[in-house]
């Protein structure tokens, strides 16, 4: 596996002076730390990996003229070639399988495998949207009991179920927003997006037409309720806010900047992407939410990147519930499930905006949320939001000794700790203790995220962490922090024991190769 | 020639009418390796205050904001290729945009070179 591209750019596996006691192997491999070559290299022209009939590549009647004249350019592998690629591949990768993966904001929590294991069942993985309703009668009624519970758990009005993912929620809120602003005759033009919110949060307002207006935060890391109430006016549509917020703290007061808010003639829509630190506590819809999304992915352990889309569903408060999009699961009299969509949208929905997808949703994400739910019930969901916020906290308490944790002293965290690089050896920062984590066999946390703090780590263990396993991960965290103020400069070049080493993230960015320079 | 200077660390270098517009020194240091620069649209109309540019990091995006309001005249598009010119030059070669002033009395709400390292001093 020494092959060299034209570049003449070779890596090489780990640092061999460190990992391997300075010996040097024909192979470059490692024993099982295994080094893999790019698939072009790999390849041999002439080589495929199925055996095609002749007769099957004469072109249909009229398409000759669209018959490629040369071969693509491919590398010519065979089956186990690829196989073998990808799986070597997959083993120089980090996964949530493996160990904790503490990315703050994000919640890689584990993936149960009775939801896997739902998913594929045949009368759920194999039914397509467009078969007759009376034949998948089980399906549409697993969107329906998804979205009783979501509604349940809430305590808003109504949910629409087909948005995407996350940010696709957001749109699918201010969309709602905006129709019914629409049907008041207002023409309000301006969202209120605080400090502390998801950076997704400015996107979507300004995607969806809307002048973005920024809302300070306090010295403790919350909205700065005089400053949105001075925002307020008969040109304000609404505001975002994400809460629990991205500094890992609970927004107390939410009630009363949902009734500013509600009173100046505006909308309220939740960020819900930290809902798993409230869930079974908390219900968005009894602090004067109006939208709220919820990443299944987060909250309700879907997997992140599941191999297609996800699904952010959006609840709704009775404001805002007439203009849900299009199609809705309803029961019937008869007991019957079916869809309402533009052909029957007089039953309940003549003023939803229309429609944001194809069909009715990732059924895929739906089956393993609703199985999390069902296999964890209400009081199981209650102690996933409290398990999570106590590893959280037992992060927080156990590192801010030796990293400054700038909210720390207004409180107990919610879901997430904060951490800022402030106080490391001239020359060190977040991105070297990020580093170091690599080598410590931790996936890093979010680094330089939310910008309110100077060089943030944010950390969500998430509840899925043992008490052993957040030992493990504080013992490292604690450690490279120790190195960095101490100034170690080995942590400069770190990680020393990953497939490759510190990277030119810079030159990555301003120069990518994103094609095979062969 | 005079040169001002924003609260969000922008400069402004006006002569006659047309104002050339960057990021500090001190800004382009905290935003560490600057890896993209999005520019603004010669002709744009622009009010004092708006986001007319983002400045993408190793670290962040940041919105850069115009200390006055009027006309874009131009935009540096030397950035596309080199955009570490802000880095190494910012506040000469890695200037962002031109614009021509509608409003020369907004300039009298920004600061001078002491005020604004007096402003730095004290973050």
């Amino acid at each position: 596996m020494n092959a060299v591209n034209a570049a003449g750019w070779r890596p090489s596996m780990g640092d061999s002076g460190q990992a391997t006691g300075g010996v040097a192997t024909a192979s470059g491999d490692y024993g099982l730390m295994l080094e893999e070559a790019l698939s072009f290299e790999l390849g041999a022209e002439g080589k495929c990996g199925v055996d095609l009939d002749a007769a099957d590549r004469a072109p249909m009647p009229g398409l000759s003229k669209f018959l490629r004249k040369e071969a693509p350019a491919l590398p010519g592998l065979t089956e186990p070639e690829v196989v073998r690629h990808y799986t070597r591949l997959s083993r120089q990768n980090y996964a949530i399988d493996l160990g904790p993966f503490p990315l703050g904001s994000c919640t890689m929590k584990h993936n149960p495998r009775l939801n896997e294991k739902m998913a594929r069942l045949p009368g759920f993985a194999d039914v397509h949207p467009m078969q007759p309703q009376a034949t998948v009668q089980g399906a549409l009624e697993v969107i329906e009991q998804l979205a009783d519970w979501l509604i349940g758990l809430t305590g808003m009005a109504s949910v629409a179920m087909s948005p995407k993912a996350g940010a696709h929620g957001e749109l699918c809120g201010l969309l709602c927003i905006r129709a019914a602003l629409d049907a008041r005759g207002e023409e309000r033009d301006v969202v209120l997006v605080p400090e502390s919110a998801h950076g997704t949060n400015p996107a979507t307002a300004a995607f969806a037409g809307f002048k973005v207006e920024s809302i300070p935060a306090t010295p403790a890391g919350r909205v700065d309720l005089a400053a949105l109430k001075e925002k307020l006016g008969p040109h304000v549509a609404g505001v975002m806010i994400t809460n629990p917020n991205t500094c890992g703290l609970f927004e107390p007061d939410m009630k009363a900047i949902a009734d500013a808010v509600h009173e100046a003639g505006g909308y309220v829509y939740c960020d819900g992407a930290n809902f798993n630190a409230i869930v079974g506590k908390v219900r968005p819809g009894d602090l004067g939410v109006d939208a709220m999304h919820i990443n299944l992915h987060k909250t309700f352990s879907t997997p992140h990147g599941g191999g297609g889309p996800g699904a952010g569903p959006v609840v709704l408060s009775e404001a805002l519930a007439p203009f849900a999009p299009l199609p809705f699961v309803t029961r019937g009299p008869d007991g019957d499930i079916h869809l309402v969509e533009e052909e029957n949208r007089g039953e309940g929905h003549g003023r939803s905006f229309g429609r944001m997808v194809a069909f009715h949703g990732q059924m895929g994400m739906f089956t393993r949320a609703l199985t999390y739910i069902l296999s964890h019930g209400a009081d199981g969901l209650r102690q996933v939001a409290e398990d999570a916020v106590l590893n959280a906290n037992y992060v927080l308490r156990a590192c801010e000794d030796v990293l400054p944790a700038p909210f720390a002293k207004s409180g107990p965290c919610m879901h997430e700790a904060l951490f800022s690089d402030s106080g490391l050896a001239e020359g060190f920062s977040t991105l070297d203790i990020a580093k170091g984590l690599i080598d410590e066999g931790f996936h890093p946390m979010t680094v330089y995220f939310p910008l309110v703090v100077k060089g943030a780590m944010l950390v969500e263990p998430t509840e899925t962490e043992s008490k052993a396993g957040l030992d493990r991960f504080i013992a490292s965290l604690r450690s490279l922090a120790e190195r960095a103020k101490a100034g170690d400069e080995s942590l400069h070049s770190a990680p020393h024991f990953a497939p490759r080493h510190r990277l030119d993230e810079t030159q990555a960015a301003r120069k990518p190769v994103l094609v095979w320079q062969g | 020639m005079t040169r001002y200077f924003t609260e969000d660390h922008e400069w402004i270098e006006v002569e006659g009418d047309l104002g050339t517009v960057g990021i500090t020194d001190y800004a382009q240091g905290q935003l560490g390796d600057i890896t993209f620069v999005e520019l603004p649209e010669a002709g744009a109309a622009v009010t004092k205050g708006d986001s007319v540019s983002v400045v993408d990091s190793v670290k962040a995006a940041s919105d850069v904001y115009t200390p006055v309001s009027g006309t874009i005249a131009e935009a540096n598009h030397a950035l596309g290729d080199e955009p570490e010119l802000v880095n190494t030059d910012a506040e000469v070669g890695g200037w962002l945009f031109r614009v021509t002033l509608s409003n020369a009395s907004e300039l009298e709400s920004l600061m001078d070179a002491d005020a604004y390292k007096t402003y730095v001093e004290s973050l």
